[in-house]
């Protein structure tokens, strides 16, 4: 303009501040990426938050991209996941990647959760941002529920029924909620399309508004110090307190303090990258149909522990797990902020706390440990297709071989494991005859009781008498079968010793 | 809770007692959206919760000719439902056990198991409906034998016309709604 042109080089400083008069973007960059935060955070123990971050955009890429072919339809669901697994060009890649992404979005949020438990970041001022996160773990859930269902294999179809008779339980309104989660009178393409909405509008949607409300918490309210143990929160001085430190060891969170994020994020990446190269999309399993009454009906890893707990807990105590629980955990983690939101928050000096986070974390992996073993189903293919091992047969008489017949064409085994083989849940009854003695055999098969239903009606006193015959006979070599201690078989004596004395003996039982 | 709460800035303290245009075109303004709101979000509500208002009543359904069931036999029946779209694809398909007694009686069973749903199988030799997630079992005539169900198999009604075999299905029996 002034006759000489300006170099490439000031032209594009030209451009980039005639951006930032109209953008603020320094201005941006210091109240986010740039925000303040104390020295002491710089720790790999807060990598997490970022970490599932990071699992949720990978969720959505992937998702995006499956979207492009997945069919929404009963019909047309299961066909188009097969389609996706061997047709569709890394197709594979991009289910398994969601589908892994999804477990460590739920493993490294509940770490992350763990963390900000923990290190008592829920404390003042933090309250929004722990509720919001609560919320935001059950939406997460919420994915990981309804992005298996989208499965439509065998598994999700007996899941949604499984659903569909828990909702069946609630009082009074059970069957609305039951045609509000089917969207119909059938498990069908309707269920589907519900769970589809929700999968990949309804819940993503409320996810990214939550994310954004509990992000700008983070930017507000600064992150969590890490904290010295018996340095106290108080209402009244903790908010000055928190800038004044800020202002003496503050450092921008962009680049000074991100170094671990980047370093925990990228490793993450490879560990969800491995997982679904050489681990591999899920199933699908054989597709939902209901005239197929093979079901297993496992749920995806973030609700195996459920499953056990609905298994291993006495029955009819459904309720107290599927409706009271539930409320106790949110009144529990909705209230932690405001009932403890002072005062020590380093765990050292945290015990109960401490213990809490042990006990949880246990009870969750041994309960999904017993849900992968699933011991509580029966084996429906045992009693035709596992065999009594040699050392059960060998030897036997021919009544008790005939009881070995009964045990195995009666469905016994379904239920009951011999050697280690058949089902468990019944007793493994590889040596019951040193356990039970035979009238007691036969009072437990005929009446049946416990989880065993009476084969009163279903055997004749033949059968019985043979296979309780063949029961006493499992016993370890060199064994003698159980007594009964009331009623003790009459031992040998030399003639000159004197009976022992009955009183004493009744007391005994 | 709040006492230890840092205290907040006064309200505004000029707060006016008049009314102005301004003020009246608001009210106007906050009437037409709520009855606009309502206009748009009571159908989408109607429409989430259609099925609701709309009830599927259980049809009357055949099985087939009578002749197909052999007395003293337990048979897995799969049919159609009428609810069934062309989306549906399998899952339009339901199931049940029919168990011929002696003359015309039947004994007709739901496969959902009570407990939580899943298919139950009928095992000849031992007489026992078994199922495979949590280990409940139910005798033929579909009584709770043993295991966590809190009640025999949902039962269906069921009619003899013109020598065919009906029952009255075509909803997923729960707790809440047995057949």
């Amino acid at each position: 303009m002034n006759g000489k042109r300006k170099k490439l080089s000031e032209q594009l400083v030209d451009a980039a501040w005639w951006l930032e008069r109209r953008l603020h973007l320094v201005k941006l960059w210091e109240t986010t990426a740039g925000h303040p935060i104390p020295k002491s955070s710089v720790s790999w123990f807060y990598t997490f938050g970022s970490m599932t971050l990071l699992c949720f955009v990978i969720q959505i890429v992937t998702g995006i991209v499956l979207a492009l072919i997945y069919v929404p339809t009963a019909a047309g669901a299961y066909e188009s996941l097969e389609y996706l697994n061997f047709q569709q060009e890394l197709g594979w890649l991009m289910r398994a990647m969601h589908y892994w992404g999804s477990n460590c979005m739920v493993i490294v949020m509940a770490i992350h959760m763990t963390q900000v438990f923990l290190w008592g970041a829920y404390k003042y001022p933090r309250e929004l941002t722990w509720i919001s996160g609560i919320v935001l773990l059950v939406l997460t859930l919420a994915m990981s529920f309804s992005g298996q269902v989208l499965r439509f294999d065998s598994d999700s179809y007996w899941g949604i029924g499984i659903g569909a008779a828990i909702m069946g339980r609630v009082p009074l309104i059970g069957a609305q909620l039951v045609d509000l989660l089917l969207g119909g009178p059938i498990i069908g393409s309707d269920t589907l399309s519900r769970f589809f909405a929700l999968h990949v509008f309804v819940v993503p949607g409320a996810i990214i508004a939550l994310l954004s409300m509990h992000l700008r918490l983070v930017l507000g309210k600064g992150i969590n110090e890490n904290p010295t143990p018996g340095v106290l929160v108080d209402r009244r001085t903790y908010d000055a307190e928190y800038q004044k430190m800020l202002q003496k060891q503050g450092i921008p969170f962009v680049p000074n303090g991100v170094a671990k994020d980047v370093v925990a994020n990228g490793i993450l990446l490879l560990v969800i990258v491995a997982l679904a190269i050489f681990v591999g999309p899920k199933g699908p399993d054989i597709p939902g149909d209901p005239t197929q009454l093979i079901a297993e009906a496992k749920p995806d890893y973030p609700f195996l522990w459920l499953l056990s707990a609905a298994a291993l807990l006495p029955n009819g105590s459904e309720y107290a797990l599927f409706f009271v629980f539930p409320v106790i955990a949110a009144v529990v983690l909705f209230g932690l902020p405001f009932f403890v939101g002072e005062g020590e928050k380093s765990w050292r000096r945290r015990p109960v706390s401490l213990i809490a986070v042990i006990l949880t974390y246990l009870s969750v992996i041994m309960l999904t440990y017993a849900g992968l073993t699933g011991p509580w189903s029966p084996h429906m293919d045992a009693w035709s297709g596992a065999i009594i091992k040699p050392q059960f047969i060998k030897g036997r008489t021919p009544l008790e071989l005939q009881g070995a017949l009964v045990f195995q064409n009666m469905q016994c085994r379904n239920c009951h494991a011999v050697g280690g083989e058949g089902g468990h849940r019944g007793p493994d009854l590889t040596s019951i005859g040193t356990i039970q003695t035979q009238p007691q055999l036969v009072r437990q098969i005929i009446q049946g009781g416990g989880n065993m239903p009476a084969y009163g009606k279903n055997l004749s006193p033949d059968q019985i008498k043979a296979l309780t015959a063949f029961l006493v006979s499992l016993r370890p070599p060199n064994t003698a079968p159980a007594m009964d201690s009331a009623m003790p078989e009459k031992p040998l004596r030399a003639s000159n010793e004197e009976e022992p004395k009955k009183a004493g003996k009744k007391n005994e039982g | 809770m709040t006492s230890h709460e840092p205290s907040h800035p006064p309200l505004s303290p000029e707060a006016k007692n008049y009314s102005t245009r301004r003020d009246f075109l608001l009210q106007i303004g906050v009437v037409i959206n709520t009855i606009a709101a309502f206009m748009i979000g009571v159908p989408v509500i109607g429409f989430v919760v259609s099925s609701l208002i709309k009830k599927s009543p259980r049809v009357w359904i055949s099985l087939g000719p009578v002749s197909k069931f052999p007395e003293g036999a337990t048979r897995l029946v799969a049919y159609q439902t009428p609810y069934r779209r062309e989306v549906d694809g399998p899952t339009g398909t339901m199931t049940c056990w029919v168990r011929r007694l002696p003359g015309d009686k039947f004994r007709i069973l739901a496969a959902n198991c009570t407990h939580l749903g899943c298919p139950v199988r009928w095992f000849e030799q031992s007489q026992l409906f078994l199922c495979p997630c949590h280990g409940g079992a139910f005798y033929g005539d579909g009584e709770r034998a043993a295991g966590p169900p809190p009640r025999a198999l949902y039962p269906y009604e069921y009619k003899i016309e013109n020598g065919e075999l009906m029952v009255k299905s075509g909803v997923l029996p729960t707790l809440a709604n047995p057949a």
